[in-house]
């Protein structure tokens, strides 16, 4: 049990997708001007990364260990999180027409979000078994989550503020994630 | 457009990095030192060169409507090629790049490039867009690496550039560093833009 609950205080603080192992940055730097899209963005994450670690791993064990093709595992992950993804919004479609509104322009973006892959990648390198691996996609999608409500919340803040005109767009945005990684360094060194 | 004027085009104005904001995951993530940049950055050109070569070979077996499928098993076979190769030649510099290696296949520049140019011009052109896009790629990573690597190790390319009893900054090869150090780049190339276009 305390494995587990080490994953997830690792995965969502010590090493944060956005801040340590920088993944995700496109939707992370493209969807955070607003509260409500990071908001719907971090849930569409969640759910479809804690799905398509858990899926990778059964592939990766039962098919691609197995059959000794282990070398087409770039091409696997990412056909099977494409097709996902597709899947997802036809079933979310059908069975949850509400849910779907509110996540559905996120849905098609996901695919291009490299936590996703990186994720199902790392969870393969680090050997983890399919409990580790659901909590640890789960825990890392939180710390995706985490980043990017606390990130947008401080662009909304800026909006109103005055900053020079040469800051203004992304390059304000870039030093405020780097301020922000420097915070999420204080967690470092908590767990490994 | 001539291919000088393009070649410009390509490492400034439009400029994967710091004119579109694409590919931002191994820009900020491999470019720890100038070399590793340098690395990261040839690796890509390198997909982004044979897919869109390949690409517009294919462009008029691929029906519309797979397209997309159809460009991604592309490109994440010259992914894997690079991987392996590097692995085989570059064992080090694949071991530090590590997972942003298979994460090429993701770039949005690669298949930004293979909907928006490779799918619709003949093989030279596409020839030509790749490797200056590559390159352009290259060169952000290199300066930015650069960057880094002098203010937070004091060395650049294996030489080292400040006094040994110097103290240098060293969150610029840490995390927030990447973030910052891309921060004041984007500040310094707004002003620039700025004043060009104030002196017209």
């Amino acid at each position: 049990m305390t494995d587990l609950a080490l994953i997830i205080v690792s995965a969502v603080f010590v090493n944060n997708v956005i801040f340590s192992r920088f993944l995700g940055l496109c939707p992370y730097f493209g969807v955070s001007k607003k509260l409500d899209t990071a908001i719907g963005m971090s849930m569409a994450v969640i759910f479809v990364l804690t799905l398509a670690g858990t899926i990778t791993y059964i592939i990766q064990t039962y098919l691609l260990v197995p059959l000794n093709i282990g070398y087409l595992q770039t091409i696997a992950f990412i056909l099977i999180i494409a097709s996902l993804v597709q899947f997802v919004e036809i079933v979310m479609k059908k069975v949850a027409p509400t849910l779907y509104r509110g996540l559905g322009i996120f849905l098609p973006l996901i695919t291009t979000n490299c936590a996703i892959l990186g994720i199902s990648i790392l969870s393969v390198q680090f050997k983890y078994d399919l409990i580790e691996t659901i909590i640890f996609s789960f825990g890392s999608a939180l710390g995706f989550g985490l980043a990017l409500i606390i990130f947008s919340s401080v662009r909304e803040a800026l909006d109103t503020r005055e900053i020079p005109k040469a800051f203004v767009g992304a390059p304000i945005a870039m030093i405020v994630a780097g301020i922000l990684a420097m915070a999420f360094m204080g967690f470092s060194g908590m767990v490994k | 457009m001539n291919v000088k004027e393009k070649l410009l085009k390509s490492f400034f104005v439009e400029n994967p990095v710091t004119g579109l904001l694409l590919g931002l995951c191994p820009t900020l993530a491999t470019t720890t030192s100038a070399e590793n940049g340098l690395g990261m950055g040839l690796a890509t050109t390198f997909v982004l060169v044979s897919s869109n070569v390949v690409i517009s070979l294919l462009r008029n077996v691929i029906p519309n409507r797979v397209r997309i499928p159809s460009f991604i098993v592309v490109i994440a076979t010259f992914v894997t090629i690079v991987d392996m190769g590097m692995q085989a030649t570059l064992y080090d510099l694949h071991k530090t790049l590590g997972l942003f290696i298979p994460l090429i296949v993701v770039n949005c520049i690669i298949l930004g490039r293979a909907e928006a140019f490779a799918s619709k011009n003949n093989l030279w052109d596409s020839f030509l867009d790749g490797l200056f896009m590559g390159l352009g790629f290259t060169f952000s990573l290199f300066i930015l690496g650069s960057v880094r690597e002098i203010l937070g190790t004091g060395n650049w390319l294996g030489m080292a550039l400040v006094p040994g009893d110097w103290s240098t900054i060293l969150v610029f090869v840490l995390a927030p560093g990447a973030f910052l150090s891309l921060g004041f780049i984007l500040v310094g190339m707004n002003k620039i833009a700025r004043v060009i276009e104030g002196g017209k």
